[in-house]
Parts: C-alpha cells; sequence; structure tokens
C-alpha cells in the first residue's frame, strides 16, 4: 500500500503530496476523532449535570459550558498547553514525581475534547429536553430505576434530536483541530506551510489542504445523513 | 500567581482590545456588505445565478480559518505579478491579510444564514406585496429584506461572537491583538496561565457585551413578537 501510494503520488506536489501532507490528514482526523470521544463524554456528563437537581451540579456544569463558549479556542489551547504542563509538573514536584512531559498529542486532544465537550452538552441537553415527558413518566411507571429509563428511553430517543447540533459540532471540531498548527503539531497544516515554504509554493500547498478539508467535510455530511435517516425511522414527515 | 506582569502589561492589553475590536467591526462590515448581494444571489432558484456563491459559502464554511487566512498572508508571495502590482502592500501587510481573511469568512457564513432566511419568507407575504402592485425589487427591499434580517437575527448574533473568537488567529501573524499581547506578556515573563487567562477574561467581558447588545436589538426588532402585557 505504502509503495503503491508513494508510486502513484510520485510526481505529485514535487513527491510531497504523499506521505508527507497526507500524513498530516492521517493526525488531523486522529486528532479529531480522539478529541469527540472526549467531547462526547464530557458532552454528556455536562448535559446530566445541568439537567440535575442538584444545584451544586448545575453550577459547575453552567459555569464550564459559559466559560468555554466564551472565550475562542486558541486562548483556551494556549492555556490548557502551556498552563496544563506547568500545573501538572507543580502538582507532580509536591507528589515526588520526576519531570512529566505532556506531549503535544495529548495536549491537542484534550484541549479540543474539552472546548467542544461543552458544545456538547448544550446539544445533549437540548435533545434530552426535546424527549417527550410522558414516555419517561411511562418508564418510571412501569417500575424502572432511573438509570433503565435513561438507557432503555431516554438515550434513544433523544439520539435523534442531538443529530443535527452533533453534526454542526463534529464539523466545527475537523476544522478546529487546525488550531494545533500553532503549537507545534504536525498536523497537515503545519506541514502545508513547511512544504510550501521550502518549495516557494504557499498557495498552491495550502489550498491543497483546503481542499483536503473539505473532503473531509463531504465524507462527514454523507455519513452524518445516514445517521440522521436511521435514528428518524418511524418519525412521519409532511 | 504573578500579578504584577499583568499589572505593568494592562496598556499592552489595552492596545490588543482596541486592535481586537477595531478588526472585528471592521471585517463584520465589510463582511455584511458582502454578504447581502451574495446571500440574495445564493437564494435564487436558478442555477446560473446561484452556482458560483453556492461554492464561495461551501469553500469558506468548509475549511478552518486558519487555512483561509495563511493562504492569504503566505499564499499570495507566490504570485510574481501580485508581487510586481499596486496591491502587493495590501498582501504585505498582516493586518490587511487578517482583515480581508475575516470579511471573506463571515461574509460566507452570514450569506448561508440570510439564504435561510430569505428562502424561509412566508409565501403569502411576498403574494401580498405583488398584489399591492409592487416591482420585484420593491417587494425585496419592502417586504423580503426587512423580515429576512429579523429571522436572521439570532443567528446573526452567533456570528458575531464567532467572528470575535476567529479574530484571535490575528495574534498567530504577529498582529497584536489581545491574543498577540498574550503571546508578548508570556513570552517576556514566562507566565502562561496569568498572560492567556487575562486574554481570556477580556474575551469573556467582550462575548457578553456583544450578547447584550443583541439581546437589545431583538428586543426592538422582535417587539411584535412580544408577549403584551395585559
Amino acid at each position: 500500500m505504502h509503495e503503491f501510494l508513494t508510486d502513484l503520488l510520485s510526481g505529485v506536489l514535487g513527491g510531497y503530496l504523499y506521505p508527507f501532507i497526507l500524513e498530516g490528514m492521517l493526525l488531523t482526523i486522529q486528532l479529531a476523532v480522539f478529541s469527540l470521544f472526549i467531547a462526547l463524554a464530557l458532552g454528556l456528563l455536562g448535559a446530566t449535570a445541568k439537567l440535575s437537581s442538584n444545584r451544586i451540579a448545575r453550577l459547575v456544569a453552567g459555569t464550564y459550558t459559559t466559560l468555554i463558549r466564551g472565550v475562542p479556542d486558541i486562548v483556551l489551547m494556549f492555556i490548557i498547553f502551556f498552563g496544563g504542563q506547568l500545573l501538572v509538573n507543580v502538582i507532580g514536584d509536591k507528589l515526588g514525581l520526576d519531570y512529566i512531559e505532556i506531549s503535544e498529542f495529548t495536549a491537542g486532544v484534550t484541549t479540543i475534547g474539552f472546548i467542544f465537550g461543552a458544545y456538547m452538552a448544550e446539544t445533549f441537553r437540548g435533545a434530552i429536553l426535546a424527549v417527550p415527558r410522558g414516555e419517561i413518566e411511562a418508564g418510571y411507571a412501569y417500575g424502572m430505576t432511573s438509570f433503565q429509563v435513561f438507557r432503555r428511553i431516554t438515550f434513544p430517543a433523544c439520539v435523534r434530536h442531538a443529530i443535527p447540533g452533533f453534526g454542526n459540532n463534529w464539523l466545527v471540531l475537523a476544522k478546529t483541530t487546525a488550531l494545533v498548527s500553532v503549537i507545534g503539531l504536525e498536523d497537515m497544516v503545519f506541514r502545508a506551510t513547511q512544504a510550501g515554504g521550502s518549495l516557494r509554493q504557499p498557495f498552491t500547498f495550502l489550498f491543497v489542504v483546503a481542499i483536503l478539508y473539505l473532503v473531509i467535510t463531504a465524507v462527514s455530511d454523507g455519513g452524518l445523513r445516514w445517521m440522521e435517516k436511521r435514528y428518524s425511522a418511524g418519525v412521519r414527515r409532511a | 500567581m504573578d500579578i504584577e506582569a499583568i499589572v505593568t502589561n494592562l496598556p499592552l492589553y489595552f492596545e490588543g482590545l482596541v486592535t481586537t475590536v477595531q478588526l472585528v467591526i471592521l471585517s463584520l462590515a465589510l463582511g455584511l456588505v458582502l454578504a447581502v448581494p451574495v446571500g440574495l444571489l445564493a437564494s435564487s432558484r436558478s442555477l446560473a445565478v446561484n452556482f458560483l456563491p453556492k461554492v464561495y459559502i461551501y469553500f469558506f464554511r468548509g475549511t478552518p480559518l486558519i487555512v483561509q487566512m495563511y493562504i492569504i498572508y503566505f499564499g499570495a508571495g507566490q504570485f510574481e505579478p501580485l508581487r510586481e502590482s499596486l496591491f502587493w502592500p495590501i498582501f504585505k501587510e498582516a493586518y490587511s491579510c487578517a482583515l480581508i481573511a475575516f470579511a471573506l469568512n463571515t461574509a460566507a457564513y452570514t450569506s448561508e444564514i440570510l439564504r435561510g432566511a430569505i428562502i424561509a419568507t412566508p409565501f403569502g407575504e411576498i403574494e401580498a406585496a405583488r398584489a399591492s402592485g409592487m416591482s420585484k425589487w420593491l417587494v425585496m427591499r419592502r417586504v423580503v429584506l426587512p423580515s429576512s434580517f429579523r429571522r436572521a437575527l439570532p443567528a446573526y448574533a452567533n456570528e458575531v461572537i464567532f467572528m470575535l473568537h476567529g479574530s484571535a488567529l490575528a495574534g498567530v501573524i504577529t498582529i497584536i491583538d489581545l491574543f498577540g499581547a498574550a503571546r508578548i506578556v508570556n513570552s517576556r515573563h514566562f507566565v502562561p496561565f496569568e498572560s492567556f487567562i487575562t486574554a481570556g477574561v477580556f474575551y469573556l467581558i467582550l462575548t457578553f457585551a456583544i450578547i447584550w447588545v443583541f439581546k437589545r436589538v431583538e428586543f426592538r426588532w422582535h417587539a411584535h413578537l412580544r408577549q403584551r402585557s395585559s
């Protein structure tokens, strides 16, 4: 596979398209997918906290979503990337540990996951609220525990309402990964500026990367449409 | 906590604040001027008319802002004729490149918001206007656009906040906006937490200010949707 691609794309962009740029694209996709999992977990947690009857949980989740959505991604990334490194070592020092190095990849994934967890929390909160109250009451009337009601009724029913917002968040998340190039992670944007600089063709390389982002967007769009169709089974449309 | 480093550099932060506000207002103004015609063309039913606006919207919404900014700032230099033309001073400067990128980006998002609002115009309103004998342009000016602007307002408020947040990218290409100021403070004193959190607080305040302004505007523009006091 590797040799085949090298042969096939050897002449493209002075041989830089494969492996140099496309490897960067793989990193972009990995970053996006790993961050998505963190964002989903934090989002579910955040939405549950926002809807809980516990005041402290509501306050913490409310502060989290407001702060994150009020500050630019790149500023948050610098706070977590530079500040997080410092914080981990201050704590590590007190525990008598050696210097701990957080890799750029870990920092990137954590930051992006943390940021989009806030957006996901809002999406999920809206989706959970969209589940008809009667369905949930019916669940309790059957004697289900609150966890059973969540697993069997609320969750499957809210997925349909969450998909449009989830899709939007995913598309924005995928584009946000481009910011990691600023903290030195070699994603496709970072590599495009490098290759573009050394070949004196910055426009060509950056434009190719823009097209690659459009490819990611287009493929995601298809996937999201399929999901929407699947989870809307049994819903009548006018 | 190194508060002193922040306090001594507060003038720098305020300089950055001015640059950020300026950049955002200019980009939004340019973007809006561009978005109205593009949104109108994109909402046309004819493929010949809506094709190019839709490609433009798709490109700018589907790619990261930082890549768009890099294409203009780093990419422009690739073209010899451009370097020798009288436009080169524009593409040489980081500030004007950021402004162009931001304006084109927000114009694309705003066009899409407007397009959605325009095609959602209730057909009865248009029919009534036509029945009153208004010409095509008069219908546009008096009925379609004003009611579309109203419908677009909440989504546009979000777009303004996104533009504010996107403008922080200017700090990446040497412009001293709020984020740029924070980067300078961090490199001078190595206080990553304090410097970037200070910038974050400024952005947070600006975000709340934008939300407040739009609440006021919505209160006026959506007066007809307000619940009547009994």
